[in-house]
């Protein structure tokens, strides 16, 4: 770690300076809008979930053409590519029933934060919980499955 | 323009904001992204920030798994809380103003040395208990609106559409039942 190019946390910081931008700008970060999208009251917020895909659709496409490797991590490019099982549809469930109780998603929580809305340290806070919760589990049943295996 | 293949009322009640702001904030989002990815070649999600940083403190192996990455996704999460920031210091003030940008009228305004904050009306047990099931949910399910519905939709991934589409759905019918049980805000 030590080996990091100098500017890459600074470009790290300046890509979530836009994107936290964005999300202030395009109303994500307030929890009414995405409640109001969620009830079929206003659809625009397709057109930050669309127009941000369309952004990255391009650049991922493009950006591996042009270069062979990142230049401050040395890595190549390559897609966010994810395995699917059933815990991408009980995850997602999960997470669909809290976005649409909450109106609230990670990034657009911490953009909340920056626009002022400290009432929205209460969805952190659970998004903290929940996620120790969760890792608690995964952890735990990781340990007795290794324990359970080497005692065989 | 968009605004003329609609009828004007029909337009009116689908975005009664305008599209604009909707638009150019989630154009911005995805450059965000772009801009990380470009450089570093990684496709940047928000949710891995709550396992990552909760490596700090505990010694679970599932957040263990994150120390190598947890660095710089404190600094990705403080970029989006300052990029949020300059947001209301310029545009939510009013010391810039667009024709781009519709105000709305959600939540309360409130005043701090001359810059305009918001505050949320939503109550504090809805975000609480939304916020620990979206804590589990993006993390069981590999990922949030950002890691499915932004990096991974823009690569293409099967396993992403199917995510997004899980979440939106349940996140449609969940609101619409909250909303028919008459909690408000």
């Amino acid at each position: 770690m030590s080996k990091r190019h100098p500017l890459f946390m600074p470009l790290i910081f300046v890509g979530g300076l836009i994107f936290g931008f964005g999300l202030g700008f395009s109303h994500m970060a307030r929890p009414e809008v995405v409640l109001n999208f969620l009830q079929f009251e206003d659809f625009g917020l397709l057109f930050v979930m669309g127009g941000a895909a369309v952004v990255t659709a391009i650049a991922f496409g493009v950006i591996p053409r042009l270069f062979d490797r990142a230049p401050l991590t040395g890595d190549t490019y390559g897609r966010r590519l994810k395995s699917f099982d059933r815990n991408v549809l009980i995850g997602g469930a999960i997470f669909g029933i809290g976005w649409g109780l909450s109106g609230i998603c990670p990034g657009a929580a911490y953009a909340s934060l920056g626009v002022g809305n400290v009432t929205i340290l209460w969805a952190l806070a659970g998004m903290f919980v929940g996620a120790y919760i969760q890792g608690y589990w995964r952890s735990q049943r990781a340990e007795s499955r290794t324990s359970t295996a080497g005692a065989d | 323009m968009v605004t003329e293949l609609f009828a004007p009322a029909l337009y009116e009640s689908l975005f009664p904001a305008g599209i604009s702001r909707y638009a150019v904030g989630g154009l911005l989002v995805g450059l965000g992204a772009a801009v990380i990815y470009l450089g570093t070649g990684i496709p940047a999600g928000a949710s891995t920030f709550l396992e990552s940083t909760l490596s700090y403190v505990s010694s679970q192996s599932r957040f263990q798994q994150y120390v190598g990455s947890r660095d710089w996704r404190v600094v990705f999460t403080l970029g989006i809380v300052a990029g949020a920031a300059v947001y209301a210091l310029t545009v939510q003030s009013g010391l810039v103003s667009s024709g781009l940008y519709e105000p709305g009228t959600t939540g309360q305004l409130y005043d701090v040395g001359g810059v305009s904050l918001w505050l949320t009306d939503v109550q504090p047990w809805r975000l609480f208990l939304g916020g620990i099931l979206v804590g589990i949910g993006t993390r069981i399910g590999k990922g949030c609106t950002s890691g499915h519905g932004v990096c991974g939709v823009g690569s293409g991934s099967k396993t992403s559409f199917v995510g997004v589409l899980t979440f939106l759905i349940v996140a449609v019918g969940t609101a619409q039942i909250v909303m028919a049980l008459g909690v408000s805000p």
